[in-house]
C-alpha cells in the first residue's frame, strides 16, 4: 500500500532521511521505532507535505500515486493521514465546524457529494462518544485549551471520521497518562482493517503494549537499521538503541 | 495631473462605452457641472427641492470647508485630491445601464457567486437596466409584500424615507437634529459632506416603540444611488429600538472614487440603535491603482440616560479607509458598543477605530478590533478612550487583536486614552499575531486547501465580531471574509 524506495529528506539543508526504504502492505500496522533525532518526525512530515521537507532523492507512493508530487491536501483526499505529535490549537474555529469542512474537502476533491448536516453530525457523535469525547467539547475552539489526552483523542476522532487509507501516528503516546493511552489505543485499534494500513512512530515500547504491530522498523541515522516482528519492540526496550546508533553514513 | 485624477478618468474611460448604453436624451440634466463652488451647493439644493433653511444651511458649511485643511494625521498615503476635478452630483441614472448579466466584468459574477447572491439581486447590484423592479420582487416575493412592508413601518409610526425626501416632509426633525451629532464644523470631509451631500436615509423611531423589523433588506435595494456623500440621520426617540444594517456584502460597481459620508444617530432616554455595516467597495488593483477613498464621519449621540449605541463594521474594501464610528455618552448609565472587522489586501490602507468619549456618570463602553493585513497592505486601528471630569464611573473595556498575513503587510495599533477623573476604569488588551505555517499545514493536512484553511483561520480570529452581525448577513459576511483573502498565502 505505502511503498517508500530510497527517500532522502532535507531540512534546512541538513539532510535528516538517508536513503529510507519502507512497505507497508493493506491491513498491516508497522511500528518505526529509534533513538531521539534519528528522523522519526521528519520521515511522517516528508510524508504529509510539510514545507520545508524538501525530498531531494526517492520516491514514495501510496496504493501507486505519486504522493511526493501531491499537495498536503492532495495527499489527505487521496487517504493519507498523520495524527501530529503536537496537535495544533486553532482559535475561534469549532471543532465540529472544522470536522465537517475537512471532510466536505475531502469529499469535494475526490468527486463525492458533500455529507449533509444531520448525516454527519450522527456521523460524528456516534464516533465521538466511542472515544469518550463529549459534545460540549466538540462545540470548543479546535484543541484550544485541550489536555494532552484531550488532544490525542481528538486526532483519533478525526481519523475515525475522514477514515483514510493509511494513517501515520507520530508519538501518539506522548504526554498520555495510562488510561488516556488506553483510549486513544482502543480507537486506533477500532480502526484496524483490511484496506487499511498504518504506520506508528513511538520512541518508546509501551504504546506497542497496546496497539500491536505487524512489524517494527529501527530507524537511525536517516535510514531503516533493522526490522523485525513485535519481538523486536521488546528487544528494543531492553538493550536501547545504542546497538543502532551508528555515525552518519 | 494628480495621480487621483488620473485614476478617475481612467476608471471613466474604462467605463465610458458601457455608458451609451444606458444615457437618454436628457443626460445632462443629471450632472451638476464639473467643480466645487456655490453655484454647485446650489444646483444640489435646487435639484432636491429643498427649502431655503437648507440651503443656507449648506452654504454656511460650503463657506466654512474653504477655509479648512484636509487632515494628514491619519496613517494613509494617497497622493493629492483635486475637489476641483469631481463631479458632486449624480443621480442613479448616471451610473451605467447595462441591458443583461452578460455585460458585467466576468470576476465581479465570480464574486457575486461565491457571496451566494441570488441572480435577480446580482442584477441589481451590476446596475442592469431595469433590473430593480424585478429584484424587490426577488427578494420580497413581490411588490405587494414592500407596500405591507412600508404599512407595517407607517403603523408602528417609524419614519423612514431618504434624506431628501424627510427634509420636504420633516422638516421639524430634520432642522431638530441635523448636524446635531456631527456638525457642519466638524472636520473637512464632514463639512464637505454637509455642503454637497446627495441623498441617504433618515429614520425616526417614535417613543416606546421597537421597530418592527431590521432596516436592512429594504435598504439593502435602496442604497442604490445613494451617491458618494450620502447623509444618513437616525433618530431613536425614549425607549424605542432600532437594528439598521448598511451595506451590502457584494461588491458594488461605482464610479466615484472620492467618497465622503456622515452617519449620525440620536439615541434619547432608553433608546437603543444598533447600526450595521458591512463595506465591500472596489478596493483598486493589486498595484493600487483605482479604488474608492473613504473617508466617512460616523458618530452616535446617547444623549440621554441609558441610551445604547452599538456599531458593528466589516469593512474589506476601498482603497483608502478613514473611519471612526464613535459614541458620545453624554446620559448618566449610557453605552457605547464598537465592533469592527477591517481587512485590507493588496494596497489597501485603512485607518479605523473608534472614539468613546464618557461624558456621563457610570457610563460604559466596549471595544473590540480585529484588523487583519495581508498583501502589502497597512492597516491601522486608531483609538480614543476619554472621560471626563463628572463621568464618575465610566467604564470601558478595549480589546485590539491584529493578524498579519505575510511579511510585506502592516498593522498598527494607535490607543489614545485620557480620564479627567480618577474614578473611571479603563482597560486595554491589544495582541498581534502572525497567520502561523503551523496552523495552515494542520488543516492542510487534513485535506483542505490553503484557501480555505486560511478562511477557517481567519473566521476563526474575527468571531466575535461576526456574531454581533444580524444572522441574515453573517453568513454573508463570513464568505466575504474568505473572498477578499483569496490568494494571500501560498
Amino acid at each position: 500500500m505505502l511503498e517508500i524506495e530510497a527517500l532522502h529528506v532535507e531540512v534546512a539543508g541538513a539532510e535528516i532521511l538517508r536513503g529510507l526504504s519502507l512497505h507497508v502492505p493493506a491491513g498491516e500496522v508497522h511500528a518505526i521505532m529509534g533513538p531521539n533525532g534519528a528522523g522519526k518526525s521528519t520521515l511522517a512530515y516528508a510524508l504529509a507535505g510539510r514545507e520545508g521537507y524538501d525530498v531531494t532523492h526517492g520516491r514514495a507512493t501510496l496504493e501507486g500515486a505519486d504522493l511526493l508530487a501531491l499537495t498536503p491536501e492532495a495527499r489527505a483526499a487521496r487517504g493519507l493521514f498523520l495524527s501530529f505529535q503536537y496537535p495544533v490549537e486553532i482559535p475561534g474555529l469549532a471543532t465540529l465546524a472544522f470536522l465537517r469542512a475537512a471532510l466536505n474537502a475531502q469529499r469535494k476533491a475526490r468527486g463525492e457529494g458533500e455529507m449533509s448536516s444531520p448525516d454527519f453530525l450522527k456521523l460524528a457523535r456516534a464516533k465521538a462518544a466511542a472515544l469518550k469525547i463529549s459534545p460540549d467539547m466538540l462545540k470548543r475552539p479546535l484543541n484550544v485549551g485541550f489536555s494532552g489526552g484531550e488532544k490525542k483523542r481528538l486526532e483519533v476522532l478525526q481519523m475515525a471520521v475522514l477514515e483514510p487509507r493509511f494513517a501515520i501516528l507520530d508519538e501518539t503516546d506522548s504526554g498520555l497518562d495510562i488510561d488516556a493511552l488506553r483510549v486513544v489505543a482502543d480507537g486506533v485499534n477500532a480502526l484496524r482493517a483490511p484496506a487499511r494500513a498504518m504506520l506508528v512512530i513511538t520512541h518508546y515500547q509501551r504504546l506497542l503494549d497496546y496497539i500491536r504491530p505487524d512489524r517494527v522498523h529501527v530507524l537511525a541515522a536517516g535510514r531503516i537499521a533493522h526490522s523485525g516482528g513485535p519481538e523486536l519492540a521488546l528487544e528494543l526496550e531492553r538493550s536501547g538503541y545504542d546497538r543502532y546508533g551508528l555515525a552518519p553514513a | 495631473m494628480a495621480a487621483t485624477n488620473q485614476t478617475i478618468e481612467d476608471v471613466r474611460a474604462l467605463e465610458a462605452d458601457k455608458y451609451e448604453f444606458g444615457f437618454t436624451t436628457n443626460v445632462e440634466q443629471e450632472f451638476a457641472p464639473k467643480g466645487l463652488n456655490e453655484d454647485t451647493v446650489r444646483f444640489i439644493s435646487a435639484k432636491k427641492e429643498e427649502p431655503a433653511w437648507m440651503l443656507d444651511w449648506r452654504l454656511e458649511a460650503f463657506a466654512r470647508w474653504r477655509t479648512m485643511q484636509e487632515p494628514d494625521w491619519a496613517l494613509l498615503r494617497y497622493p493629492p485630491i483635486d475637489y476641483q476635478d469631481a463631479y458632486y452630483y449624480a443621480a442613479p441614472k448616471r451610473k451605467p445601464s447595462l441591458k443583461s448579466l452578460d455585460e458585467i466584468d466576468p470576476e465581479i459574477l465570480e464574486t457575486y457567486k461565491k457571496l451566494g447572491i441570488p441572480l435577480r439581486e446580482q442584477e441589481v447590484l451590476a446596475g442592469v437596466e431595469g433590473a430593480p423592479r424585478v429584484a424587490v420582487d426577488a427578494v420580497f416575493d413581490s411588490v405587494s409584500v414592500v407596500t405591507t412592508f412600508k404599512a407595517e413601518l407607517a403603523k408602528a409610526g417609524v419614519i423612514f424615507c431618504p434624506m431628501s425626501e424627510a427634509v420636504r416632509e420633516h422638516p421639524d426633525l430634520v432642522r431638530r437634529y441635523l448636524g446635531s451629532v456631527v456638525p457642519t464644523t466638524d472636520n473637512f470631509f464632514a463639512t464637505l459632506n454637509s455642503a454637497v451631500f446627495s441623498d441617504g436615509s433618515f429614520v425616526y423611531i417614535p417613543p416606546g416603540v421597537r421597530c418592527p423589523m431590521e432596516l436592512s433588506t429594504y435598504f439593502r435595494m435602496n442604497a442604490q444611488g445613494a451617491g458618494q456623500f450620502e447623509r444618513t440621520l437616525i433618530i431613536a426617540d425614549k425607549g424605542s429600538h432600532v437594528s439598521y444594517l448598511e451595506g451590502c456584502t457584494a461588491p458594488m460597481r461605482d464610479e466615484n472614487q472620492l467618497h465622503a459620508a456622515v452617519v449620525e444617530l440620536v439615541a434619547l432616554e432608553d433608546a437603543e440603535i444598533k447600526y450595521s455595516t458591512v463595506q465591500n467597495w472596489w478596493p483598486g488593483d493589486a498595484q493600487g491603482r483605482g479604488g474608492i477613498y473613504n473617508f466617512v464621519t460616523k458618530r452616535g449621540d446617547c444623549r440621554e440616560a441609558r441610551a445604547k449605541i452599538s456599531w458593528t463594521q466589516v469593512e474589506t474594501g476601498s482603497a483608502i479607509t478613514w473611519k471612526y464610528p464613535s459614541c458620545i455618552l453624554r446620559g448618566d448609565e449610557s453605552s457605547g458598543e464598537f465592533y469592527s472587522i477591517a481587512i485590507t489586501n493588496g494596497a489597501q490602507q485603512a485607518d479605523t477605530g473608534t472614539k468613546m468619549i464618557h461624558l456621563g456618570r457610570n457610563t460604559r463602553s466596549r471595544i473590540i478590533s480585529k484588523g487583519i493585513a495581508a498583501g502589502r497592505s497597512n492597516n491601522t486601528y486608531r483609538g480614543l478612550v476619554s472621560a471626563h471630569a463628572k463621568a464618575k464611573g465610566a467604564r470601558n473595556f478595549t480589546q485590539c487583536d491584529s493578524l498579519l498575513i505575510g511579511d510585506a503587510c502592516g498593522a498598527h495599533t494607535v490607543p489614545y486614552v485620557e480620564t479627567r477623573t480618577p474614578h473611571a476604569k479603563f482597560e486595554h488588551e491589544a495582541t498581534t499575531t502572525k497567520l502561523s505555517e503551523d496552523q495552515i499545514f494542520y488543516l492542510r493536512s487534513r485535506g483542505l486547501p490553503t484557501d480555505e484553511a486560511v478562511a477557517l483561520l481567519v473566521n476563526g480570529f474575527v468571531r466575535d465580531v461576526l456574531q454581533q452581525l444580524p444572522m441574515e448577513f453573517a453568513v454573508e459576511a463570513q464568505k466575504l471574509v474568505a473572498v477578499s483573502l483569496e490568494g494571500s498565502v501560498g
